[in-house]
């Protein structure tokens, strides 16, 4: 039944007529075409779950290609078309590099399968498609990214493209001997754009086609990275300062202000020995060690085997992290990293004072390529073709989800960074993290660790300042894990995008305990594949200085100034800003004597006493040199045994006692990691989407009463202040942003409304087997004996 | 009273458990004080009290004394001084069950094992002295099941007073008022009023105007315990009807009824149109043929001309009970944690709400934007017909169902249908009969899962779900007893008992949504899709210490507090327009900073 309807929708030959003049002009003026369906049938083996058919028992139409209207009918629009074409915006230092004319680029709606006619570009920053403006009416939201447009891909978002061969979905590489009807575009922000081909010229096609697929798959030199042709164009341009308080800790004077602000200053010190990268070039110019480390043993190992600093807990407990030494073969060289280790662990294991907890993330943690294959199965999940896609993967949604292990290694990793905190604030203890090269999952870790225990990351500038130090001066290879350069022999690693999950899902459990939305983090998330921000393009601060002429002293241009993408005004209005501010949040309210940045001092405790005298003798987790040694020579020796009964058993404690309590929004913040806990990322996953939208509803609904509300009581605010200095009241201008007759739908602010009746989405499936319930569906059902009654 | 408690525990705690006896007999006025410390409603009263061992699933054992009233069991912790570990109404408890015994060891060797209507067991330990089990197995098994024991039901003793007579709030003349009936195509038909023609249907009946009560009469014979097509609710727009019916007595043979025929088409064209009657079957289309076999059927193309039917695939009441039962098994009493979401999957549980839905937004969507209007039916007509017409009305909020806290929706339901006897097996022993099943339950999910999707839609919250979910089983209002409005005159319900909604409609505020925002005219088609469907966390696994419980809400605290801070500015500007007037002479009366007098909203513009 559901099949029948849809397929009658797909059929007509118009969109239901639109009320307001202005649309129906647009409607006539873009060359409508309607196409039965949104995709091709995927090919055998793709399509996630074939369903038995519709609803009712009868089945959904097959998709296919044929087309209603001849190309005369089109060939008499096209003047009228090219009229009303957007003209391509072009950055800064922006190329464009080949164009096809006549490309459809189809879309669903209410009305099944439309087409609009436009033109497709390449440039050498970003796909795009320039069509009709799409029906951006006043009542929709104005969330616009002013640097990248609602048809625009930039190369670094490519994730896959396909082509549509006789109906047959194909993925494209390389040089093409047969061109497609059709081009199918996976991008990584989880959009698919389809582009239908039919009616180009075929040399365009060609063009365009292969120009595309050269472009956005070969091997780049990071010199030709988009992001300095736009530096070098924009240089002459009047620089926009850096107007954003985020720390960058590319001085020693931020590492000085966080250990500062966190306490750390007693026991650790900001070093200058790599400057200028002397020693290393992995490590960012500046960084902190415990004071007693003597700063000669930094140039030892190029940095290896040295505890760097993150964070100092309020007890005055330790995140530290540690690149292990590669695995080394020779016995003397081995003698001698271990006699090296074994002088660095004595300057920060000192019991009963000081115990120190190891954590060998790269042994007995997720690894890289489960980080990978999870990520590149749970992603599929959302790149949807069609509307037959999308309910055949619903009937089993949730084993595939499980299946992709995403929420699992979401799970894995905010409980490590619980048991870390348990070590830190029960256990006093100082934690080291291990990692090959440092800058992966213990960036990870030790970001999640500070989110949680420490507000301050919990404020925008915060948790940007967090970004710079664990990651960007932590030297996490976002080049490489992204794969902005398309290196062949690598895959995307999205290890930053799995932190933002941890963050998001934190931020969906405790809404008023952030100062910025999930919205944010999406925007965040986008931000990854733009390449006009250095932020994510390098793989540490060394390879950009050096990039952008900082190191070479003498060449007399002044070096390049790359933006940041911290500087959010470069994307976004400051109206469209608001929707990354949490109106839920709320500052601490500021005690009358400390500032307000140490309200969490007040807890520390003698640090020179023993702490936690009840614990009469290191039981677990205390550090065994031995044990330390082997994990740091990168030997693979079996995991450290250390009772991991005992260890469930404290995580366990700690856990349900935090949980039991009322959650102080301000204080610690400990998610939870049960199974119905761990949610998807429904705005970034679900937010192109059509069938998945909610017109009307979703948390949106909410969000948006509550910015409703504080404007209200804003405006109420300046009316009282402009009373009091009794001048008359201005007339309101106000924010109003959001107050819209319009309903939002699930979708806002990322996509615009994509089904504008109320025209219900009906599911399309129908049973698969009950397994073992079967004999009950068989019953007789319903009977119900009113005898006594 | 309660520092009564703090007072006497540690007191009490001192007593060596063999003191029991000793306790009792000597009868001093402080045990009489620790007794009357039990909430007790007006006609409550104490049976018996017994020194048990709590085998917490999440704390591990209390100790402690639990309580039993012909209403309520109630147990107090010796440990902690807090109040109640347990207050269950008994009407709650499904199964009593001894466990271990005599030829058992331990401690705990004594169990009793209470098994709950709100997905949890209770399991006890107790003393093997004094036949302290044995007596409170008895106890319970006799006031838990009280109709089996040929004792009333608690809400026939009740005692208690609200300003609100909830009894009023459904009135079904005025409701079909309200719809604008009867009109000229419909009309109010009596010809049930004794119940003489069906005893599960109402008094009240509304039928084609062109139908005489004679016909009724004829087609009732055709369908399935009499229950003939009815009006459901009425489109105030395009006057398409949404009916509601049991099935055709097909058969085997193919039956054909001239009159069943006959009424179809006169339901078919009081809606001035000329296009088919859509008939929802709720059923899957296989058990709807399978049902030939034993007299039942469906409206075949062939004879019915005039009508299209639909089969929504919705699985029957036993399948539904054995999902819940696996769903129990994978929240109660620990939530699977690795996999989670594939055990979820293997319940079914939320794949049939998926399609409870569909099938609700199918038969809106008909009624909606069609030309046609709509018959809906599974096999009798009482559970998923109901669950699907109420749901259909929910969605177009052109009835006021959403509107009013009333919820006239319960009313509705409850009232044209569900056998809630059979269904919930209300004071009844019989634990494993096969009529039970959670039709209502699944029904306050799918409102639930909308009321998820739309949170600004709804006027209730999720603890006005959840009241009336606990009060399904309570036996401490007449509002869900028996199966009809037949049987519910019969023992005088509305007379002899309380109704759920005199105690709701007494304390509004309580269960009223903050974000509910008025839109009429609007259709609230959830998305049925398992992207958006999830599981009711705050019933299912409230009884788990470990999940989430931010109650009160952050987000809808800090939008009261908004309120409360609008609220204020107002009266302020208020204030202050008229000192303005009054000073106007004088404007520098008081320039104070005004940022210091005001505490300003935190935001970041």
């Amino acid at each position: 039944m559901g099949g029948a309807a849809a397929s009658a929708a797909a059929w007509c030959w118009w969109p239901p007529l639109p009320e307001e003049p202005e649309l129906w002009r647009l409607v006539v003026l873009a060359v409508v075409l309607l196409l039965p369906s949104r995709g091709p049938a995927p090919e055998d083996g793709e399509m996630l779950g074939k369903g038995v058919g519709g609803g009712g028992g009868s089945k959904a139409p097959k998709p296919s290609f044929v087309s209603y209207v001849r190309p005369e009918e089109i060939h008499t629009n096209e003047k009228e078309v090219a009229e009303k074409e957007v003209t391509l915006h072009l950055l800064p230092g922006e190329q464009l590099l080949c164009e096809a004319s006549t490309v459809l680029k189809c879309i669903q709606d209410d009305s099944g399968q439309h087409g609009i006619c436009g033109k497709l570009v390449c440039t050498d920053f970003k796909i795009a498609f320039l069509g009709e403006e799409s029906t951006l009416d006043d009542n929709e939201p104005q969330f616009k990214n002013k640097l990248i447009g609602e048809n625009d891909i930039t190369l670094h978002c490519v994730d896959q493209i396909y082509g549509v061969f006789d109906e047959k979905k194909k993925p494209l590489f390389g040089q093409l001997k047969k061109y497609p009807e059709k081009l199918i575009i996976h991008c990584k922000d989880l959009r698919v754009f389809h582009f239908c081909l039919r009616y180009t010229k075929e040399e365009e096609v060609k063009r365009i086609v292969s120009g595309i697929i050269h472009h956005t798959q070969a091997p780049k030199l990071l010199k030709r990275l988009f992001l300095f042709s736009y530096a070098t164009a924009k240089q002459n341009s009047t620089a926009t300062g850096p107007t954003h308080q985020t720390v960058m800790f590319d001085t020693i004077k931020d590492w000085h202000w966080e250990l500062e602000r966190t306490k750390g200053n007693i026991k650790y010190k900001a070093v200058s020995a790599n400057e200028g990268y002397k020693v290393c070039e992995k490590l960012p110019a500046y960084f902190v060690v415990p004071v007693s480390l003597p700063e000669e043993d930094i140039s030892c190992f190029q940095g290896r085997g040295i505890p760097i600093w993150c964070w100092s807990c309020h007890n005055g407990c330790a995140l530290l992290k540690m690149s292990a030494f590669p695995k080394e073969q020779d016995e003397s060289n081995l003698q001698i990293q271990k006699a090296f280790l074994d002088g660095i662990y004595k300057t920060i294991h000192n019991p009963p004072y000081e115990t120190l907890k190891t954590e060998d993330l790269s042994n007995s943690f997720i690894s890289l390529q489960e980080i990978q294959t999870s990520y590149s199965k749970f992603k599929q999940l959302f790149l949807i073709d069609n509307s037959s896609e999308f309910w055949d993967t619903d009937v089993k949604w949730f084993s595939l989800l499980e299946s992709s292990n995403w929420l699992d290694i979401i799970r894995r990793c905010l409980k490590k960074a619980i048991e870390v905190i348990e070590c830190l604030e029960v256990q006093n203890t100082n934690v080291l993290l291990i990692e090959e090269n440092a800058s992966d999952l213990c960036c990870i870790i030790s970001s999640l660790v500070q989110v949680m225990m420490d507000p301050y990351c919990r404020t925008r500038f915060g948790f940007q300042s967090l970004i710079q130090k664990e990651w960007i001066m932590g030297g996490h290879c976002f080049l490489d894990r992204c794969n902005h350069l398309r290196q062949n022999d690598k895959e995307e690693v999205p290890v930053f995008l799995l932190f933002l999950d941890c963050v998001w899902q934190l931020v969906q459990q405790y809404p008023p305990a952030f100062e910025f939305t999930e919205t944010y983090l999406t925007v965040l998330s986008d931000s990854l594949y733009i390449p006009i921000f250095s932020t994510f393009f390098f793989n540490s601060p060394y390879q950009k200085d050096a990039n952008v002429g900082k190191e070479s002293q003498d060449s007399q241009n002044k070096p390049l100034s790359l933006l940041t993408v911290w500087d959010w005004s470069v994307q976004f209005e400051s109206k469209a800003q608001i929707l990354l501010n949490n109106p839920l949040y709320v500052e601490k309210p500021k005690p009358d004597r400390n500032p307000r940045r140490a309200p969490h001092f007040k807890h520390q405790r003698q640090l020179s006493l023993p702490l936690n005298p009840n614990k009469s003798s290191p039981k677990r987790g205390f550090f065994e040199t031995d044990h330390l040694i082997k994990n740091l020579l990168g030997k693979r020796i079996s995991k450290l045994i250390n009772s991991s009964d005992e260890l469930h058993d404290n995580f366990r404690e700690f856990y349900d006692s935090w949980h039991s309590k009322i959650v102080d929004y301000h204080g610690l913040l400990l998610p939870h990691i049960e199974g119905p806990e761990i949610k998807v990322w429904a705005q970034r996953c679900l937010r192109w989407i059509p069938e998945a939208q909610i017109l009307g509803g979703s948390p949106v609904a909410i969000m948006n009463k509550v910015l409703e509300m504080m404007e209200e009581v804003q405006s109420l605010q300046k009316k009282i202040d402009e009373k009091h200095n009794s001048l008359m009241a201005p007339p309101l201008d106000g924010l109003s942003l959001l107050r819209k007759p319009a309903r939002l739908s699930s979708l806002f602010p990322f996509a615009l409304l994509q089904r504008h009746s109320s025209k219900p989405v009906l599911p399309t499936n129908s049973w698969k087997t009950l397994g073992d319930e079967e004999d009950l569906a068989k019953q007789e059902d319903e009977f119900v004996d009113l005898g006594d009654v | 009273s309660s520092s009564m408690a703090s007072a006497a525990t540690p007191k009490y705690n001192s007593r060596s458990l063999e003191n029991d006896s000793i306790r009792r007999s000597s009868r001093d006025g402080f045990t009489r004080d620790l007794c009357e410390e039990i909430p007790r409603l007006p006609g409550e009263t104490r049976i018996t009290d017994k020194e048990v061992i709590y085998i917490c699933p999440f704390n591990g054992p209390i100790k402690g004394r639990v309580y039993i009233t012909n209403y309520r069991l109630y147990l107090r912790s010796f440990e902690t001084d807090s109040g109640a570990l347990l207050d269950i109404p008994l009407g709650v408890i499904a199964r009593v069950e001894k466990m271990g015994g005599a030829s058992s060891r331990g401690e705990n060797s004594y169990g009793l094992d209470i098994t709950c209507k709100d997905m949890r067991n209770l399991r006890f330990a107790l003393k093997q002295e004094g036949h302290s089990r044995r007596d409170i197995f008895e106890v319970l098994t006799k006031y838990a099941f009280p109709r089996s024991h040929g004792l009333p039901l608690f809400a026939f003793l009740n005692e208690e007073k609200f300003p609100e007579n909830g009894w009023m709030v459904y009135n079904p003349i005025e409701e079909y008022r309200r719809q604008g009936l009867p009109n000229d195509q419909w009309r109010v038909s009596f010809v049930n009023k004794r119940f003489e023609m069906c005893e599960t249907y109402p008094s009240i009946l509304v039928v084609p105007y062109h139908s005489t009560d004679d016909d009724l009469r004829k087609v009732a014979t055709f369908r399935s315990r009499n229950r003939i097509p009815v009006l459901s609710w009425i489109h105030p727009e395009n006057k398409n009807v949404i009916m509601r019916c049991s099935q055709p007595l097909v058969g085997m043979g193919g039956k054909r009824n001239k009159d069943d025929e006959k009424y179809l088409d006169i339901i078919r064209e009081a809606n001035g149109q000329i296009s088919k009657l859509a008939i929802f079957d709720a059923r899957p289309s296989v058990n709807a043929v399978a049902n030939k076999a034993t007299g039942g059927g469906y409206e075949s193309d062939d004879v019915y001309h005039n009508a299209e039917i639909f089969f929504l695939d919705i699985h029957n009441i036993h399948v539904m009970r054995e999902s819940l039962r696996k769903l129990k098994d994978i929240v109660y009493p620990n939530v699977e944690e690795s996999h989670w979401l594939s055990s979820l999957e293997s319940t079914h549980w939320l794949e049939h709400v998926k399609f409870v839905l569909t099938g609700a937004i199918q038969v809106a969507d008909k009624v909606a934007s069609g030309r046609s209007s709509v018959l809906v039916h599974c096999s009798d007509g009482w559970d998923r017909t109901a669950q699907l017409t109420s749901l259909a009305m929910l969605i177009l909020v052109y009835c006021l169902i959403t509107a009013c806290v009333n919820c006239t929706v319960f009313k509705l339901e409850s009232n044209t249908s569900p056998c809630f006897f059979q269904r919930i097996g209300h004071g009844e022993k019989n634990h494993a009969d096969t009529d039970r099943s959670p039709i209502f339950l699944q029904f306050m999910d799918c409102v639930w899962q909308m009321s998820k999707q739309f949170p600004t839609a709804f006027e209730f919250n999720e603890q006005f779900l959840i009241t009336i979910l606990d009060n399904l089983y309570s036996c401490r209002f007449g509002t869900f007893l028996f199966n009809s409005e037949y049987a519910r005159e019969k023992e005088k319900v509305m007379m002899k008992t309380l109704s759920l909604w005199s105690m709701i409609n007494s304390d509004k505020g309580k269960y009223t949504n903050p974000f509910y925002t008025k839109e009429l005219n609007r259709a609230l088609y959830p998305v049925a899709s398992m992207r958006h469907l999830e599981l009711w966390v705050n019933y299912y696994i409230r009884w788990n210490t470990r999940m989430r419980q931010q109650q009160p809400d952050p987000v809808e605290q800090r939008y009261m507090e908004l309120l409360a801070l609008r609220d204020e500015y107002v009266k302020r500007l208020e204030e202050m327009k008229m000192t303005n007037s009054a000073k106007l002479t004088s404007p520098s009366a008081s320039s104070s900073a005004p940022s210091q007098m005001m505490p300003h909203v935190q935001t970041h513009f």
